[in-house]
């Protein structure tokens, strides 16, 4: 019995081995690429692109972000902020388990998001610049645990970003 | 029973110390830099700095990184990518070559806490890269 034992730790120890290696297909192009870059961009049809960064940074702030980096040459800001995390379900979820006599289950506490907004001209349509914005996130637990970390990909988000961007702007955001 | 309990002990005191390497390269670098730089460079034909820059950011946002850093004079893109609870974390570098007609650009990229060193990732990198600007990626000699 105590040899299993000792052949079980020998085997967790060789799966978890050395620190995982990059996956092959890495920087290969996700088939939903296109999408994903339909959802994140609009098109606005202006000529001046700093108008339309100087907006990125209005809405950025309305929402709370604190600007990290401006570079207006290739036209590219970068945000971050850090906010609750918590969510419902989860306490609801630890309090039924502290009921029921479990132990100290982590609920997710705080996140830190981080967006890129980026301007680019227009290779179809030259009376223009494309807008992209691009979110990402790390969830920590209360236990300091890193819980999700993760681009942010729901539509919903990037069409309340464009919609508020189109009223910064005074411009309307057309889908590409 | 004790003596199956050292060599226990002596095969995990080696299956650390395997994994690890020497203090030096992990500060400042493998012992490859020839093998590395050249996996990392191509070489494309435009001396447009700026535009070679705005595609390396869209490349990468297509990808699915988000830019933390860009200098357009100098030539440098940093960004981060969160993947699968996997953090990707990459700088791009563009300048001009010696001869003035072309941009050379190079990418390095850090998965979690080891260097890529596999070249065919950033093989699709300069693809993505290449079709992007209309471009050909150029080996540098």
């Amino acid at each position: 019995m105590k040899k299993l034992k000792y052949i079980f730790i020998a085997c967790a120890l060789g799966m978890t081995g050395c620190a995982t290696t990059a996956p092959e297909d890495l920087f290969q192009v996700a088939e939903t690429s296109l999408q994903d870059r339909q959802m994140q961009s609009r098109f606005f049809e202006t000529d001046n692109e700093l108008e339309l960064l100087s907006a990125g940074v209005a809405v950025l702030q309305d929402m709370g972000y604190s600007i990290d980096e401006t570079e207006t040459k290739s036209g590219v800001i970068t945000a971050s902020k850090t906010v609750d995390a918590t969510n419902n379900a989860q306490i609801a979820g630890a309090v039924l388990l502290a009921v029921l006599g479990g132990g100290n289950m982590s609920i997710d506490s705080q996140q830190q998001i981080k967006v890129s907004f980026v301007t680019l001209p227009s290779k179809n349509n030259k009376n223009g610049y494309l807008a992209r914005a691009t979110f990402q996130r790390i969830v920590i637990n209360t236990q300091g645990q890193e819980t999700k970390v993760e681009t942010m990909k729901t539509e919903e988000l990037y069409n309340e970003f464009f919609t508020k961007l189109s009223k910064s702007v005074f411009l309307e955001a057309q889908q590409i | 029973m004790s003596t199956l309990k050292i060599a226990f002990f002596a095969a995990c005191l080696t299956l650390i110390t395997g994994c690890a390497t020497t203090h030096d390269a992990r500060i400042l670098g493998a012992d490859n830099q020839v093998e590395s730089r050249s996996m990392q460079t191509r070489s494309f034909d435009t001396s447009d700095r700026t535009i070679v820059i705005r595609n390396v950011i869209s490349t990468l946002q297509d990808l699915s990184f988000v830019i933390d850093k860009a200098d357009t004079d100098l030539g440098t893109v940093s960004a981060t990518r969160l993947y699968k609870g996997n953090k990707v974390r990459m700088t791009v570098t563009a300048r001009p070559s010696s001869t003035k007609k072309s941009t050379i650009v190079r990418a390095n990229a850090q998965y979690n806490l080891k260097p890529i060193e596999n070249p065919k990732i950033y093989q699709d990198f300069f693809t993505s890269l290449s079709k992007s600007l209309f471009l050909s990626a150029n080996a540098v000699e």
